[in-house]
């Protein structure tokens, strides 16, 4: 090999580029720790296992949606016997994880998750309340602001 | 066998294949076992229907309480612009709701009077047919009904529908939405939406939200399967008319005269 | 294996024609993007014409694919050898047009991430599902034609022999992708300007005639620009086939006049009437469609008179007066006045916005991109061989 400096220095320069998400938040720190996620205030019972809920809650939701919208199947019985009403605002948001921005999105944007976009339908109540409801007088103003 | 790149080529595109076909099966197993059951939380119901009494509902013909109830309900949006409009349920003159049944004298009182209108929830309905995701299609119990996350917004569905019931998210409804009711969700831009005969209201044992707003009962809704039902009764009282019942579409709204 | 350094070697006329087009693309990529944001709201389609330019192009051009089998029929069916050198040009033709197909229909779709759906919940009933099946099938199978006999005639040897068949499946399927878009539009019963049985007929004709006629102003461009020639023979072939077709599709035309007029159905009429005169003072699509039967009417002409046919100036004149009354009949006057009036008996008229026609053009100039890459590395092959 007549070009051996070169490739094994271009060998070397290009391990280095490609590990440098180990090596630099080793010795450089990573202020990003996990976020700490608001836990429901009152809802105790969860509508599965946690650990499934941790690996999974995107397949249980597919499969509500599923369930709810192509079945007619609008109840579902958890594993422990419990029956919920399947909807994404009142079930999950409302029966449950009173505030989705303290947990559900805290965790979606730490892990870089973009893709819900459950949210340009389905409807977060803490969003509802801020607007004006039909005949009060709008102070807010803020009917453009729906997101 | 000498392994040079044609076969390399030739043996990857078959695994490709392979794998593309496996994965092909086994997703339309999963909607199978979806679609066409039957619906857990209701009766065994079996041909939903709707009948307008014309005569209660003219006597105002300014009233829209229908009109507000579903919209409000199913936060519809309320855009100016007639081009981006949607609209589940609306007043249409007779001369064009009925448009099949244009006369110079024979209901020339009735051509200007409002006439209230929505999806007809037909039997053999043609948007279904030609929904190439099955976005829409009809439920055993007789709703044509939607799936706002599979739809792609092709609008095949809009050209398809003679009665012009449905409406596109030409752009993003929610800074026209006046009121936001958090018990049923928005649509998106890009999907068509239309009347579904309030499935989320009658898995709760309630009536349509434009049924249970109309304060003279000028609309009735039911089984036409079951003979003591109120649209059976109804439709045995008096004549009814469909709109453009000459193209087999076999609409189940009927409006009583 | 796609030669494609073939065509980074070129003139300066060819890179100025090449960064054109690559502007003129860009330029529609931005609308585009804007339409992903604000929503299709942004074109001038409605609730009640809810197709536009985008499916218009699409029709048109869906023809324009299917027309490559009229010289592939000739050549590989009945060794028609006075096509042989102009059929892989209209198989490139073919793939370009369904190039386009393909990006209008994406752009005018609402949703166009899911667009998976289409494939992952197949629907046989539907006939948009058969023509996507139909439109990627063609482009599959004219990719491994004009590759496999592109190659072949690179390195002088005959194409294999299992091409043969592929290419025989191929005129089958290019009648198909054309009746099958027809299909789209005449199963439909609330439309009644389309409800005819004559439509994917008059598809078929319309197809045969402006595709040819944009092969034959594509050969004439490429014997000005560059050291190809056709012939004089394969374009005063091509120049009856045109002539035929045409004249079908103007008798298929007065054919369905007769019959909505002497039927005197009012529904079928007001449509026909709307393109023609205009309805109710709303009349914007009535110089368009005079346009397109006056242009048909003396292409027509001149291309039965053989003095006027065999003056290949004359005839450069008669297929854009081909390409043009085919493109507004077919485009425009087919998809809007399908809408007016709506099946309600509203009429609510179309015209497309600036974002609109700059996606349009971009496709187009994306389309035109493809076929001058493809026939630079055609003419750069063929004059391998001849030097």
């Amino acid at each position: 090999m007549h070009d051996r400096k070169m490739i094994l220095s271009g060998l070397l320069i290009f391990l280095g580029i490609i590990t440098v998400p180990i090596w630099y938040s080793l010795s450089f720190g990573n202020n990003r720790e996990m976020p700490e996620l608001k836990l429901p205030a009152t809802a105790r019972a969860c509508v599965a296992p946690i650990s499934y809920m941790k690996t999974s809650h995107m397949k249980l939701l597919a499969e509500w949606r599923d369930q709810a919208v192509r079945s007619g199947n609008r109840t579902f019985t958890a594993y422990n016997g419990r029956t919920y009403a399947i909807s994404l605002t009142a079930t999950c948001l409302q029966e449950c994880h009173d505030d989705k921005e303290a947990f559900c999105d805290r965790c979606h944007a730490y892990n870089g998750v973009k893709s819900p976009n459950c949210w340009d339908c389905h409807i977060d109540p803490k969003q509802a309340t801020k607007l004006p409801r039909q005949g009060a007088a709008t102070q807010t103003g803020a009917s453009n602001d729906l997101r | 066998m000498i392994f040079d790149r044609k076969t390399f080529l030739r043996i990857s595109g078959l695994s490709l294949a392979a794998v593309a076909a496996g994965r092909a099966a086994g997703a339309s197993d999963e909607t199978s076992l979806n679609e066409g059951t039957p619906l857990a939380d209701s009766p065994a119901v079996q041909r939903l229907a709707m009948v307008i009494d014309t005569k209660k509902c003219l006597e105002k013909e300014e009233c829209d309480l229908c009109v507000k109830a579903c919209h409000r309900s199913h936060n519809v949006p309320a855009i100016d612009d007639r081009r981006h409009e949607v609209k589940w349920i609306w007043k249409e003159p007779f001369k064009e709701a009925f448009i099949s049944e244009q006369s110079e004298f024979a209901n020339a009182t009735f051509q200007e009077k409002p006439f209230v209108v929505f999806c007809n929830h037909c039997d053999r309905p043609p948007c279904v047919r030609v929904c190439p995701t099955k976005a829409t299609w009809k439920r055993e119990d007789g709703i044509v009904m939607m799936d706002w996350h599979r739809c792609i917004g092709c609008r095949y569905c809009m050209a398809a529908c003679p009665y012009g019931s449905r409406s596109f998210n030409w752009v993003d409804p929610r800074p026209y939405i006046k009121s936001l009711d958090p018990e049923f969700p928005t649509r998106t831009k890009g999907v068509v939406e239309k009347c579904t005969f309030c499935p989320e209201r009658l898995a709760k044992g309630k009536l349509p939200a434009c049924v249970e707003a109309c304060t003279p009962k000028a609309m009735a809704f039911g089984d036409l399967e079951d003979p003591h039902s109120q649209v059976r009764e109804w439709l045995h009282s008096r004549f009814a008319i469909r709109r453009k019942a000459e193209l087999g579409t076999s609409p189940e709204v009927y409006y009583i005269i | 294996m796609f030669m494609f350094e073939k065509a980074l070697a070129g003139s300066r006329r060819y890179w100025g024609w090449i960064f054109v087009l690559l502007a003129v693309i860009a330029a529609g990529f931005v609308c585009y993007l804007r339409q992903l944001s604000f929503g299709l709201g942004i074109t001038g389609m409605g609730r009640d014409v809810s197709w536009g330019l985008y499916i218009a192009q699409f029709t048109f051009l869906v023809g324009v694919a299917a027309s490559a089998v009229m010289v592939v029929l000739p050549y590989y069916l009945y060794d028609y050898a006075v096509f042989s050198k102009i059929t892989i040009l209209g198989e490139f033709l073919t793939i370009s047009a369904v190039a386009m197909c393909v990006l209008f229909i994406f752009v005018d779709m609402g949703q166009p991430t899911r667009i998976m759906n289409v494939l992952l919940y197949p629907t046989p009933v539907s006939m948009m599902f058969w023509d996507m099946i139909a439109l990627s099938g063609y482009l599959v199978l004219n990719i491994v034609i004009t590759l496999v006999t592109l190659s072949a005639e690179r390195k002088s040897v005959a194409p294999p022999a299992w091409i043969k068949p592929i290419i025989l499946v191929s005129i089958p399927w290019a009648i198909s992708i054309h009746t099958v878009t027809a299909f789209l539009y005449n199963g439909l019963p609330g439309r009644s300007f389309w409800l005819t049985a004559l439509l994917a007929p008059r598809f078929l004709a319309s197809a045969f005639a402006a595709g040819p006629a944009l092969l034959i102003l594509l050969c004439m461009i490429m014997r000005k620009l560059t050291s190809f020639d056709a012939g004089r023979e394969p374009i005063q072939k091509l120049a009856l086939i045109v002539m035929c077709a045409l004249g079908a599709h103007l008798f298929f035309v007065l054919m369905e006049i007769f019959t909505v007029f002497y039927s005197g159905i009012p529904e079928q009429m007001q449509h026909f009437r709307y393109l023609f005169w205009g309805l109710d003072g709303h009349a914007a699509l009535v110089p368009w469609t005079w346009l397109s039967a006056g242009s048909a009417l003396v292409a027509l002409g001149l291309l039965i008179w053989p003095r006027t046919r065999k003056d290949e100036k004359i005839l450069a004149v008669i297929c854009v007066l081909v390409c043009l009354s085919l493109w507004i009949d077919k485009g425009i006057d087919l998809i809007v006045g399908g809408f007016v009036p709506s099946p309600l008996g509203v009429i609510t008229e179309y015209a497309p916005t600036l974002p609109e026609v700059a996606i349009t053009l971009g496709i187009w100039a994306f389309g035109f991109l493809s076929l001058t890459v493809f026939y630079k590395i055609t003419l750069s092959v063929r004059a391998t061989l001849d030097g």
